[in-house]
């Protein structure tokens, strides 16, 4: 059976069907979720797409958070089910408590789009077993507050437990603590990251396609934990 | 507090009005008495003030505008021409492209920030409100003297509000363009384009129809926003204790436009919709007199019912709030509760504020009392029409006489290597990522090209590769020269840029941004650039789908140059064809198309080194430009080309820069025979491109510059090996540019001077 992938809709979310489409070209099923139906529809996977999740004017993701289909979402990332927030859903993903941290005002105060060149660390999560660790990749980054803060102890314990999921080569675009610029909880299913993958999936979009393995990473992770056929 | 009521009008004739304070000329005012046999009431008055004004009724400039549409080209791809809220052209596949491009020219000096972001919001309605879905978005800028500190203030806050807007409402930003002139200082130029793309049975219409329809005003609330000079008729009707002034400049809130953008587009396709308008300039009064008089010709409305942000709101004041992010439906009844169920679930506010009838008139009530009662295109359509006088002033004999003839040109290789160095550095030529890079280019997943490549280019059907292409151009030193030539080779320009990407052109798109069309030396320079485009539009092929005009850009007596920016609109069967204007491969060889003749009026070099602005600018040969177009959509086709780039602004020799920094590959470059270095590298001779083409694909490349005997010149190949430009034949020495050298002086202008 092909694997479904949820993509959350939430008002206010822009990268809702790039993420799709990633889904689609990965090979798997996207599923459309609302974030006013409490219901996840039996997806195997979720994802929370960028965007300015009604519109942002509080924190980042801290309406969100509220939204009814998150208490679902938090209930069954808590049971495993593999979730990747990208940008506006790692914002949503850290409100949620989901994940550790925070993520503030880029450092240099301005919004920036850039193909940003990263270095995975971890290879164990649901959303990164497809890479190397040390593999060099290279994704769209675009944000406005994408600078990633959380207190040594936190910092510490992330590192320690192998959890930072892939760090900024070269730039450090927008002041993230330790380049971080993705992480993943102690489970390894829920990942935030905040590039885009889902925005190099395709040679005629992307600077790369290198985005895909987050994607093929899913794939891969279900078939292993036997939820879908390969 | 009192409504001036249709039967106080009546009662009460000879009651003085402020009508010069909003705006009108006695004899407008006369004519507004006249049309309704009575004195306007305030609120009528009010909606005449705001309609009739220059802006909504291009009562200055109408009079050449027909020109657009008396010189139309055989053109068989346009589906809805000017007048609608923005043109439709049939792209093939039954899909269908509306563009248009509008100015924020005077709120965004006023206020920068919140001026660009509601120029982006108001542009992107009027693409919803033609049935299609936004795509992208790009924003021709113009700025003063970048070392004036105003322009500080000005370019940042401009570029925050277009990024703060554009990049929440999930609309890639794919061009536009960045240019300083002294000339701009007090007149900042804000154009904003959108385009958007459907299917053509989608296409809809500004038209309020169906007698017993109902009126649905939807998305934000009215509050006191951009209510500008009827705030001085306010000041009349309201008590002491009332509200003061009201801000002039809106207040955008892109989250509410994203929401507006997804309901709109879900009512329509649901078939909910009769006919839809956006709010724009002049609100209510606007949408629903355009709806009335588009439509059955009547129309009534319950202005009470408008959902108020502000309750302390006049009647007067209600109908010309400029609030943003709302729109005007008209709905079947048995449709109304379907396209309410759509509102709430994207949590947009709707009411019903009025009727479509038959009576011929607009009339508005407001808590039972009769305010307005007009006949709607007495308020639409039929606004005054001036013929304002224009000549030819004087001074530009002394402006077209003194050329750039005895400008010192550099003299050795180290003068000509020094120059190439400076040029990449000045603000015109420089990098402009700093500011582009605060925009989103790669929301929706189908930006094929954007910001600095020729155009940018949007996938329009993922299936069949379908896609289009956009650029914006205008040299406005080139107008200032010559406002008829200007114009044209504003087009040639935008016209190349999609043609060098692989796009055939198709239609045109504008924005006529000019001084005070009370100068007769103004409205000549208007009426050059109108007819010079109309006639080169006509010989092209590519008609005009639309436009906007953006008078009193003028500081006193100082005018801007005369800036018609011109957007074209190309399609390409298959994006992944697309040229882009990086070369590749190691051996490649780099072509120029076209002549270079030594044409350095209105040069960026004679700008930039001698700050110079004289004699003619360079000719233009249009079927030249259509032969270019044919030869670099068919070598993008047939694959003759790993890249290829426009030659404008500073020359041959920024192209090769731009091509050198975009793929970060060497280059070896000869100056070709019978042409010095200098005019080789500056001069800015119209219709040309530098192509790099694979070796194998050479001899089918030259066979087909032969058979439409377009003049093609070798100028050197790719070299890996390095990562330089070597020019030989300067001054005969060789000359070396290192590319990493170039990219830094390229990309610290910008962030030195707004960093």
């Amino acid at each position: 059976m092909t694997p479904r992938v949820g993509v959350i809709t939430f008002p206010g979310s822009l990268d809702d069907k790039d993420a799709a489409r990633a889904v689609r070209i990965a090979g798997a099923d996207s599923v459309a979720l609302w974030h006013a139906d409490a219901d996840l529809h039996s997806v195997d996977a979720v994802v929370l797409p960028g965007g300015f999740s009604y519109g942002d004017y509080l924190r980042c993701g801290a309406i969100a958070k509220f939204a009814p289909v998150m208490e679902k979402l938090v209930d069954a990332a808590n049971g495993g089910l593999p979730i990747l927030g990208i940008c506006n859903g790692f914002q949503v993903l850290t409100e949620s408590h989901l994940l550790p941290g925070a993520l503030t005002r880029n450092d240099h105060l301005h919004f920036i789009c850039r193909d940003q060149k990263l270095r995975i660390e971890n290879n164990t999560s649901a959303w990164t077993s497809d890479f190397n660790v040390g593999d060099e990749i290279l994704i769209p980054l675009k944000n406005g507050e994408g600078g990633y803060v959380a207190d040594e102890k936190t910092l510490d314990e992330l590192e320690g437990e192998g959890r930072v999921i892939a760090r900024y080569l070269e730039i450090n675009p927008n002041g993230s603590r330790r380049d971080i610029a993705g992480i993943t909880n102690s489970r390894g299913n829920v990942v935030g990251i905040m590039p885009h993958p889902e925005h190099a999936v395709e040679t005629l979009t992307g600077p790369t396609t290198d985005g895909l393995g987050f994607f093929s990473s899913l794939l891969k992770s279900l078939v292993n934990d036997g939820k879908v056929s390969a | 507090m009192s409504v001036d009521k249709v039967s106080d009008a009546i009662s009460s004739p000879d009651e003085s009005q402020p009508f010069a304070e909003l705006g009108l000329k006695k004899d407008e005012y006369e004519s507004i008495r006249g049309i309704l046999g009575r004195r306007p009431t305030s609120s009528e008055l009010a909606m005449y003030s705001v309609m009739w004004s220059e802006h909504c009724s291009y009562k200055s400039s109408k009079v050449h505008l027909r020109q657009f549409g008396t010189k139309v080209p055989k053109n068989n791809s346009m589906l809805v021409g000017i007048g609608e809220n923005a043109g439709v052209v049939d792209i093939g596949q039954g899909w269908a492209v509306t563009f248009k491009v509008e100015s924020h020219n005077h709120p965004s000096y006023v206020e920068p920030y919140q001026g660009a972001a509601t120029g982006i919001g108001g542009i992107v309605r009027d693409i919803i409100s033609m049935g299609a879905r936004p795509v992208a978005v790009m924003d021709p800028l113009r700025f003063g003297d970048p070392e004036n500190p105003d322009t500080r203030r000005v370019l940042t806050g401009i570029v925050s509000g277009i990024g703060g807007y554009g990049n929440c409402l999930g609309l890639p930003n794919i061009g536009g363009e960045i240019v300083f002139d002294p000339s701009y200082q007090g007149n900042p130029l804000v154009n904003a384009l959108c385009v958007g793309t459907m299917k053509h049975e989608d296409i809809h219409l500004a038209k309020a129809t169906g007698i017993g329809n109902a009126v649905i005003l939807y998305g934000a609330r009215t509050g006191g926003d951009g209510i500008g000079g009827v705030s001085v008729l306010a000041s009349e009707t309201f008590d002491a204790d009332g509200p003061a002034k009201r801000p002039s400049v809106q207040v955008g809130d892109p989250f509410m436009e994203k929401l507006l953008i997804e309901c709109t587009l879900e009512v329509l396709h649901g078939g909910l919709v009769e006919g839809i308008q956006d709010l724009g300039g002049a609100g209510i009064s606007c949408a629903t007199s355009e709806l009335a008089s588009n439509g059955e010709g009547g129309m009534h409305v319950w202005l009470d019912r408008v959902l108020l942000r502000d309750s302390t709101l006049s009647p007067e004041e209600i109908l010309m709030s400029e609030s943003q992010e709302r729109m005007c439906a008209v709905v079947e009844p048995a449709k109304i509760d379907a396209f309410m169920a759509v509102c709430k679930k994207w949590d947009v506010e709707a009411v019903v504020i009025g009727e479509v009838n038959n009576s011929g008139r607009l009339t508005v009530e407001s808590h039972g009392e009769q305010i307005v009662d007009v006949p709607p295109r007495s308020v639409a359509h039929d606004g005054p029409v001036y013929e304002r006088p224009y000549a030819r002033p004087d001074w530009m004999d002394v402006r077209q006489a003194s050329g750039p003839e005895n400008l010192v040109r550099p003299s050795s290789a180290a003068q000509v290597k020094q120059t190439w160095l400076t040029m990449t550095g000045t603000p015109n030529l420089a990098s402009k990522s700093w500011v582009t890079s605060q925009y989103d280019r790669y929301v929706m997943g189908n930006t094929i090209l954007a910001q600095p490549e020729d155009s940018g280019m949007i996938r329009v059907d993922e299936k069949t590769g379908l896609g289009v292409a956009v650029s914006t151009d205008c040299n406005a030193r080139f107008a200032a020269l010559d406002p008829y030539k200007g114009a044209q080779l504003a087009l040639a320009e935008s016209y190349r840029n999609v043609a060098v990407t692989g796009a055939k052109p198709l239609a045109v798109t504008n924005c006529l941004n000019f001084g005070s069309p009370e100068d007769p030396a103004v409205m000549w320079q208007f009426e050059q650039a109108v007819t010079g485009l109309a006639d080169a539009c006509l010989e092209m092929g590519t008609p005009v789908t639309g436009g906007n005009v953006s008078f009193y850009n003028q500081t006193g007596e100082v005018a801007i140059h005369p800036t018609p920016v011109i957007g074209v609109l190309g399609v390409i069967q298959n994006v992944e064809r697309r040229t882009p204007m990086a070369w590749g491969l190691d051996g490649e060889f780099v072509y120029v198309l076209g002549t270079t003749r030594d044409e350095l009026a209105g040069s960026e070099w004679a700008h930039a080194i001698h700050n110079h602005l004289g004699g003619l600018p360079p000719v233009l040969d249009l079927n030249a430009e259509m032969t270019l177009a044919e030869i670099l959509v068919a070598g993008s086709r047939e694959g003759f080309f790993s890249a290829a780039h426009d030659v404008s602004e500073g020359g041959i020799a920024q192209t090769t820069a731009e091509m050198a920094m975009r793929s970060g590959i060497g280059v070896r470059l000869d100056v070709p025979a019978g042409l010095d270095a200098f005019t080789f590298l500056w001069s800015e001779s119209a219709t040309r491109a530098v192509v790099v083409v694979p070796q194998n694909q050479n001899d089918a490349f030259l066979t087909l510059c032969q058979s439409k005997s377009f003049p093609v010149t070798k100028i050197g190949s790719v070299d890996s090996s390095i990562k330089s430009i070597e020019l030989t034949g300067v001054f005969g020495e060789t000359i070396s540019l290192a590319i990493d050298e170039l990219r830094v002086i390229s990309e610290e202008t910008l962030p030195r001077l707004f960093g």
